[in-house]
C-alpha cells in the first residue's frame, strides 16, 4: 500500500511539472504582451495615437514622433518581397511538386531547407556587397534602396512560400490531376488549372507566412534599405522599415524616445497578429 | 494560341521558377565562399579579440555557450509541454487550446520584438543587465515553439500499441510516457532540436539588445557576449573590416551546413524508421 501511494505521488507530481511547462507558451505571450503595452503605452499617450500612427515626421531630437513613414516603408517592402518571392516561389513547388524528377527533389529539397537556414545577417551582408552595387550601378543612385530591400527579402520569403505551397500541393488528391488527363488535358494544364486552384488555401497560408516573415525582418532590410527617416520617396530611394527603426535607435533611446520605440513595435505586433489570425483562418478552412 | 504552346510556356515557368531559386541559393553562397575562404587567417581566431585581429574565435566560444545556455532552458520546457500536450491534457479542453494558440502567436512574433521584450523584461525589470544569460532566456522563449512543435508532433506518430502495451504491463503514465513513447520518439524531438539550434546560430535582432555586443568571452552568465552572427553584424556595419566580414560570413555558413545535414541525415533515419 505504502508503495502504491509513492507511485500516485509520483505521477501526480509529473503531471503538475508537465502542466506547468505547457503554461510556460501562455505566460510568455502574456509577459511580451505586458511588457510592450507598459513600455509603449504611456509614449502613445504623451504623443497621440493618431499623431504617432499619421505623423509623417520622425524627429526624436525634437520629440516628433511619427511613425507613417515606417509603415509605409514596411508595407511597401513587403510588398515588393511578395511580387518578387510569390512567383518564383509558387513555380518552385509547383516544379518540386509535379515536375521535378526523384532525383531533382533530391537535390533541390535540400536546397530549398538551405536557403531557409541561412541566418539573416549573412543575407543582409550579401545585399550589401552584391545587390547594393548592382542597384546602383543599372538605376544610379546609392544602391540603399527600396528595390534593394525588396529584392533580398523576395530572396528571403521563398524557403517558406515553397515548403508551405508545396505540401499543399502534394496534399491534393491524385484523382484530381488523373481525372483532368482523363479529360483530355495537358499535364500543364491539370496542374495549374486543377492543381493549383484545389491547393489554393495552402498557397495562400505560405503566403501569409511570407508576409510575416518579409515584416518582421529587421537586420537583413536594416542592412540594405538606407534607413532615411522621411516618407518613401519612389523605388531608388531609401526607405526605413518599423523594425529597422527600433534597431537602429533602441541603442541610444532615452525617455519619450524609447517609448516611441516600444510603441513601434506595438504596432508591428498588432500587424503581426492580424497577419497569425488571417493564417489560422485559412488554415481551419483547409482543414 | 494551341493547347501546346499553352503548355510549353507553363512549362517554361515553372522551369524559370526553379532556377531562379537554385541560381539564387548557388549565388549567395558560392560568392561568399569565394570571396570569404581566402580571407580566413589565423589571426581571426586568435584567442583574444582585438580591433587589429577582429578575431572571431570569442565569439564562436559565445554562440557555443549561449546555444548550450538557451537549450537547457528549451528544451525541457518544450519537451515537458509537448508531452502534457500529447500524453496527459484532456482533449479539446479550453487550456490545450490556449497553449495551442499562444505556441503558434510566440513562433508569428518577429525576433527584434522579442529583443525588445528581453531588453526590457530580463534586462531591466530582472536585473540581468546586458548578459550571456538575458539572451539565451529571451532566445528559448524564441525557439519554444518550434521545440513544441517538432516534439508534439514525434510523439503523435509513436504508436498508441507502445502505450497500451506499457500500461498492460502494468506501468504508470509517467514511466510509459519517459520510458517507451519519448524514446521512441527521440529522433524527431532531435530534429526539433537542431532547427531552434539553427536559429540561436543565426540570431541577431534579439541579441544586440539583451546580450550586447562585447567581444570577449564573459566570466560569468553575467557578463555582455556577442555571438558569431552579432559579431558578424557589428563589424559589416561598421564598414571597416569587409575582409573579416566575409571570412566571418564563411565560418557561419559552415556551421549553418553543419547543422541541415545533421538535420537530413537525423530525417533519413525517421524517414526509415517509419516505413
Amino acid at each position: 500500500m505504502q508503495r502504491f501511494n509513492a507511485q500516485t505521488v509520483k505521477e501526480n507530481a509529473a503531471k503538475a511539472v508537465f502542466t506547468l511547462t505547457a503554461l510556460v507558451s501562455i505566460l510568455a505571450v502574456v509577459l511580451i504582451c505586458v511588457f510592450l503595452l507598459l513600455g509603449g503605452l504611456p509614449g502613445l499617450e504623451k504623443i497621440g495615437l493618431l499623431p504617432f500612427l499619421t505623423g509623417q515626421k520622425w524627429k526624436p531630437g525634437q520629440e516628433i514622433f511619427g511613425i507613417l513613414p515606417f509603415i509605409l516603408g514596411s508595407v511597401y517592402v513587403t510588398g515588393g518581397a511578395l511580387i518578387i518571392g510569390v512567383p518564383a516561389g509558387l513555380m518552385t513547388a509547383l516544379f518540386l511538386s509535379r515536375f521535378a524528377s526523384k532525383r531533382m527533389v533530391k537535390l533541390l529539397r535540400p536546397a530549398v531547407q538551405l536557403l531557409a537556414g541561412i541566418p539573416s545577417v549573412v543575407y543582409g551582408f550579401f545585399g550589401l556587397v552584391v545587390i547594393v552595387p548592382l542597384v546602383r550601378d543599372c538605376f544610379g543612385g546609392t544602391g540603399l534602396s527600396l528595390l534593394t530591400a525588396s529584392l533580398l527579402l523576395g530572396i528571403m520569403i521563398l524557403p517558406t512560400i515553397i515548403t508551405v505551397a508545396e505540401s499543399a500541393l502534394n496534399a491534393v488528391p491524385s484523382s484530381y490531376y488523373e481525372g483532368a488527363l482523363a479529360l483530355g488535358a495537358t499535364h500543364e494544364r491539370a496542374v495549374f488549372r486543377v492543381m493549383l486552384p484545389a491547393a489554393k488555401s495552402g498557397v495562400m497560408a505560405g503566403i501569409i507566412l511570407g508576409i510575416g516573415r518579409a515584416i518582421g525582418e529587421a537586420t537583413a532590410v536594416m542592412m540594405v534599405a538606407g534607413n532615411r527617416t522621411a516618407m518613401p520617396k519612389g523605388l531608388l530611394a531609401g526607405i526605413r522599415t518599423m523594425t529597422s527603426n527600433i534597431v537602429i535607435e533602441m541603442g541610444y533611446a532615452a525617455d519619450l524616445h524609447r517609448e516611441a520605440l516600444i510603441a513601434t513595435a506595438v504596432v508591428l505586433f498588432v500587424f503581426i497578429l492580424m497577419i497569425n489570425v488571417l493564417a489560422s483562418i485559412l488554415k481551419r478552412r483547409r482543414s | 494560341m494551341g493547347a501546346k504552346q499553352k503548355a510549353a510556356i507553363c512549362r517554361i515557368c515553372v522551369y524559370l521558377g526553379a532556377a531562379f531559386t537554385v541560381g539564387v541559393l548557388v549565388l549567395v553562397v558560392g560568392y561568399i565562399l569565394i570571396k570569404g575562404i581566402p580571407h580566413l587567417s589565423p589571426e581571426l581566431f586568435a584567442w583574444k579579440y582585438n580591433s587589429e585581429n577582429v578575431s572571431m574565435m570569442p565569439a564562436i566560444i559565445n554562440t557555443l555557450l549561449m546555444t548550450v545556455l538557451s537549450l537547457l532552458v528549451c528544451v525541457p520546457l518544450g519537451i515537458g509541454a509537448a508531452i502534457w500536450l500529447t500524453e496527459y491534457a484532456p482533449r479539446g479542453s479550453r487550456l490545450v487550446k490556449a497553449v495551442r494558440m499562444t505556441a503558434e502567436t510566440l513562433s508569428g512574433i518577429p525576433s527584434i520584438i522579442y529583443g525588445l521584450f528581453g531588453a526590457s523584461f530580463f534586462v531591466v525589470a530582472l536585473k540581468m543587465g546586458l548578459s550571456l544569460l538575458s539572451g539565451a532566456l529571451t532566445l528559448s522563449i524564441m525557439v519554444l515553439p518550434t521545440i513544441m512543435r517538432t516534439t508534439e508532433e514525434a510523439l503523435l506518430a509513436v504508436p498508441d500499441g507502445y502505450r497500451e502495451g506499457s500500461f498492460g504491463l502494468g506501468a504508470g503514465r509517467l514511466r510509459t510516457t519517459m520510458k517507451v513513447v519519448l524514446p521512441s520518439a527521440m529522433p524527431g524531438v532531435l530534429s526539433g532540436v537542431i532547427l531552434a539550434i539553427g536559429r540561436i546560430v543565426g540570431e541577431t535582432a534579439a541579441l544586440i539588445y539583451t546580450a550586447g555586443t562585447v567581444a570577449q568571452v564573459p566570466s560569468t552568465v553575467f557578463g555582455s557576449a556577442r555571438t558569431l552572427a552579432v559579431h558578424m553584424f557589428t563589424i559589416s556595419t561598421e564598414g571597416l573590416y569587409m575582409n573579416q566580414s566575409y571570412a566571418t560570413a564563411v565560418v557561419l555558413l559552415a556551421m549553418v551546413l553543419v547543422i541541415n545535414s545533421l538535420s537530413a541525415v537525423i530525417a533519413k533515419k525517421l524517414g526509415g524508421k517509419n516505413r
